[in-house]
């Protein structure tokens, strides 16, 4: 049985799933933010199945996954400062018990 | 043949670190299959012959990301605690499995128009050219960096100690 599309599509939809599911449902928001991480992996591998698969010599997926890691790279590091932000002044980064803003 | 087992190797190793990711229960462990994730998905890159981008995935994620992962597991201390799960997980399961469906659906029943030319094979040159030719993405490129900057200094006045 040879590799298609469909097959890569089909691997992206499954690990966005995955990192959707644990984004809803952890608790602790670094495991939250590792989470987002697999879904924006998932993004990338089906823009690059299609870009080789669909348009083979123009390599617009590729460009548009490396943007998709610039700014996975910035989301990352904003977030876990505001992390360690949320730590130092409430000790705590379970998303349960950081209610401050609640109403 | 080598790219089907590759690819289905890739896939498994895949979905097993992506899933431990989210049911282990120290925080620890869960970064390092993570890794182990992101290490899959470049070779599932590699396979798609996107060498540069498998590597640029080695350097950024495996390199970069997963270090600033785990000096915040570290500095948070929440590896005893592990990650609990909150009350949202049979919604979330629903959630999750109609969205599989739906997807899987949409993949399966689009008529795709496969091209029937083979992908470039070193993409390294021609990504340079199109990153940053006046006709290709020179203006993303600059506003990228510019957000990477942005991010930088947003990062240090955020996590940076604030009676001094």
């Amino acid at each position: 049985m040879t590799i298609g599309l469909e097959h890569y599509l089909i691997l992206s939809a499954v690990l966005f799933v995955i990192g959707l599911f644990g984004a809803l449902t952890r608790r602790n928001a670094v495991v939250i933010l590792m989470c987002i991480e697999l879904m924006l992996n998932a993004v990338n591998i089906s823009l690059v199945a299609f870009s080789s698969y669909v348009v083979p010599l123009l390599l617009t997926g590729q460009v548009f996954a490396i943007f998709v890691m610039v700014v996975a790279a910035a989301e990352v590091a904003v977030g876990l400062a505001i992390i360690l932000a949320i730590f130092r002044g409430l000790a705590d980064i379970d998303t349960n018990n950081i209610n401050l803003m609640k109403w | 043949m080598a790219l089907t087992a590759t690819f289905w190797i890739m896939a498994v190793v895949i979905i097993a670190a992506a899933l431990a990711v989210v049911f282990l229960r120290n925080v620890f462990r869960a970064a390092l299959s993570l890794i182990l994730c992101f290490i899959a998905v470049a070779g599932i890159y590699i396979t798609l012959s996107a060498d540069f981008l498998a590597a640029v995935q080695i350097l950024v994620y495996v390199g970069a990301i997963s270090v600033l992962i785990i000096l915040a597991v570290m500095m948070t201390r929440e590896v005893q605690r592990g990650s609990p799960h909150n009350k949202l997980e049979i919604p979330a399961v629903i959630v999750a499995a109609v969205l599989l469906g739906l997807l899987i659906y949409s993949v399966t029943a689009s008529p795709w128009n496969i091209s029937s030319e083979a992908p470039l094979s070193p993409t390294t040159v021609p990504l340079a050219a199109k990153l940053f030719s006046r006709e290709g993405f020179i203006l993303p490129v600059e506003i990228a960096a510019t957000l990477l900057l942005a991010a930088i200094i947003g990062a240090i006045v955020i996590a940076r100690e604030k009676d001094k």
